[in-house]
């Protein structure tokens, strides 16, 4: 996983609410088996439209995504990340998150911040007034910042040190097999196998 | 004070508990498909790692699979099937690939076998994994991140959600089916109601669903924003279970009911969070828009956008009518279709087919009706019932098991433009085919819709057949 300390960048303001990860990726683009190449379908349908947001090219090359409440609702598929990633981007900014979205995102290294709708807005707003403005979200301070403004967002000490730390996950579960074998003895003598 | 049914679950599959740290969770189940799995397998490859427990671990293709016989066309979910088989036979992984008589859809065949049972920790690449939790265990859906991460240990990391109780008062009337429930609990606390939280469905109504009902409820909590639904096992649970190939027998079976008799919340624990509903006040539910919280009773209109007071839900509102090209002040009865599905996790089950059946049971189709058994046993039970002769003289189609329709991964799909009503859990933009116009139903209305042609509760439908 890429670590991610603080990232500066232009943001798209996606004025749309229930942005499920159909929508990010339709479930056409998952029948590839590899990991890479989803950024073509990132936003597939919609993107279709001339008057989608990511087409408009002053919004090429932003990093900042700036959604509507409820982003990443619905399936688990963790290639909505990839496909965010691919596509370029590192932060996601909304009020509320699926689940598992926000849970994958945080396993690649895409930072979802959750800030109040109205502070969602007030960015949106400044990224439609001026395309070129910069937001920075720095996760040591757990704070974004747009201009003298600033505004704090929470995120758990592990999560937020596993990214800052660009920390494979299953590499520390590891340094605890021996808890999961002396757990794995003690398990309910009926509970089923597979085979 | 006491625990609820959730805190008892979680309680027991903690391996490592460490300050600042989220809870080392142990997995008794994991179910794999094929879709979210290639790239987890390739991870474990690539670090030189292997499958701790091929024995807790269950695979099935059904996301690709087409529903009509004969091979794979397409290239690309050929080699994605290809690819599970492959993985499966390098990491000793049980596998029910197509045409074997254990296939389906991977959470029909879990508790189909006995594996699902109370009190256990159920994991899969997929979202409707809440479906497990009818048994009253903790079931959920992950990322493939995770996928690989339970592969490799058998665990996930993770902090214990808070808990919601739903509060089903009363009996739902007769003609209500427990995905209108589910629907109207859906339409009332919102698609991210239940973020955070696992919910834990308690009441009269609840404890009268059959095993298929209840399935059909949990499946659904992931339409709400929780990541796991429950419902605390009894009588019902116990009944389904006993005698299937997984479920234990002998002494065991007796130790395990006794174990699981006690998985139930305590009458002094306090739930984060409770939300009641009352099911002698519903009606059959379908949605309206594209997403599972844009629903309303069968016999309301369309809403107009301007009765939403929250401007994001307006927008929204007003998005979705758009693009489902529907007016407002529409009778939803009104409204009409081009294609019915009767299938998936939500609703392809035996007792689903059986009662889509008994509308359809000398009468005829007016729509293209696909009918998808959720497994190879249902299709198979089904048919020994008879019940595939039923639904070709009414003129739908009988298909293989599979996830068909509800995801549209496979060629079943709707054009651009085209409308159905469909047993599925998804009503978003383009979920069952580009530009296609989703309306959720039950099996229920999703039959009497085929007979005809609109939006259609039985009870609407002319006693003569």
């Amino acid at each position: 996983m890429e670590a991610f300390t603080t990232h500066t960048g232009r943001a798209v303001p996606l004025r749309r609410s229930n942005v499920d990860t159909d929508q990010i990726i339709p479930a056409v683009w998952l029948k590839q088996v590899s990991r890479t190449g989803f950024e073509n379908g990132l936003f597939a349908a919609w993107r279709e439209d001339p008057s989608f947001v990511l087409n408009n090219p002053v919004y090429q090359g932003a990093s900042i995504l700036l959604s509507g409440p409820d982003f990443g609702t619905g399936s688990s598929r963790e290639h909505a990340v990839w496909a965010l990633q691919q596509y370029g981007f590192r932060v996601v900014i909304a009020a509320r998150f699926g689940d598992i979205f926000r849970n994958n995102s945080t396993k690649m290294g895409l930072l979802p911040v959750v800030l109040p709708s109205d502070v969602v807005e007030k960015l949106q707003e400044a990224a439609e007034a001026d395309p070129a403005v910069e937001i920075t979200v720095d996760l040591a301070e757990r704070e974004v910042r747009l201009g003298s403004e600033s505004w704090s967002f929470e995120i758990d000490d592990y999560t937020r040190w596993r990214l800052m730390e660009g920390l494979d996950d299953i590499g520390l579960t590891l340094r605890h097999a021996d808890d999961v074998a002396v757990y794995e003895n003690g398990r309910q003598p009926w509970l089923p196998t597979t085979v | 004070m006491g625990r609820t049914l959730a805190e008892k679950v979680w309680e027991q599959h903690v391996v490592r508990r460490a300050e600042g740290e989220p809870d080392l969770l142990y997995i008794d189940l994991h179910l794999i498909h094929e879709v979210t799995s290639p790239q987890a397998f390739d991870g474990l490859r690539m670090a030189g790692r292997t499958v701790r427990r091929p024995d807790l671990t269950i695979a099935t293709e059904d996301h690709n699979v087409p529903t009509v016989l004969g091979p794979i066309s397409d290239p690309v979910s050929r080699t994605q099937v290809e690819t599970l088989r492959k993985n499966a036979a390098e990491f000793g992984i049980r596998l029910h690939p197509m045409g074997d008589a254990g296939q389906g859809v991977v959470h029909i065949i879990g508790p189909q076998f006995g594996l699902t049972q109370p009190g256990m920790t159920i994991v899969c690449g997929d979202s409707h994994t809440s479906t497990h939790g009818a048994f009253g265990g903790i079931a959920f859906g992950i990322g493939t991140s995770e996928v690989e991460h339970v592969l490799a240990t058998q665990t996930l990391p993770a902090y214990r959600p808070k808990t919601m109780a739903i509060e089903v008062k009363g009996e739902l009337p007769v003609g209500v089916t427990a995905k209108d429930l589910i629907l109207a609990i859906i339409a009332k606390i919102g698609t991210g109601g239940g973020q955070g939280y696992i919910v834990e469905y308690r009441g009269e109504a609840i404890r009268k669903l059959s095993m298929e009902g209840r399935m059909t409820v949990c499946n659904m909590s992931i339409e709400a924003g929780a990541r796991a639904g429950m419902i605390a096992p009894d009588e019902t649970t116990f009944a389904y279970l006993k005698g299937r190939p997984h479920a234990p027998s002998g002494d065991a079976w007796d130790q395990a009911v006794e174990y699981w008799k006690s998985l139930r919340t305590d009458d002094d624990a306090v739930f984060d969070k409770v939300v009641e509903i009352d099911a002698s006040t519903l009606t059959p539910f379908v949605t309206w828009g594209t997403n599972p919280g844009q629903g309303a009773p069968l016999g309301a209109a369309v809403p107009s956008p301007e009765e939403f007071g929250d401007p994001i839900e307006r927008a929204a509102a007003e998005r979705a009518l758009e693009y489902m090209g529907l007016t407002a002040g529409t009778p939803l009865r009104e409204i009409e279709v081009d294609t019915v599905f009767v299938g998936s996790c939500t609703n392809g089950r035996l007792e689903d087919l059986r009662a889509a059946a008994d509308i359809l049971r000398g009468r005829a189709v007016v729509t293209r009706t696909l009918i998808v058994p959720g497994s190879m046993q249902v299709k198979k039970a089904a048919e020994e019932e008879g019940l595939d002769q039923v639904f070709k003289d009414a003129g739908a189609e009988w298909r293989e098991a599979g996830c068909s329709m509800c995801l549209g991964m496979n060629p079943d799909t709707l054009k651009p433009g085209e409308r159905s009503a469909s047993t599925s859990n998804r009503n978003f933009e383009g979920r069952q085919g580009k530009g296609g116009r989703t309306h959720l139903v039950s099996p229920q209305v999703a039959a009497a819709t085929a007979v005809t042609g609109k939006l259609t509760a039985p009870a609407d439908l002319a006693q003569g057949r």
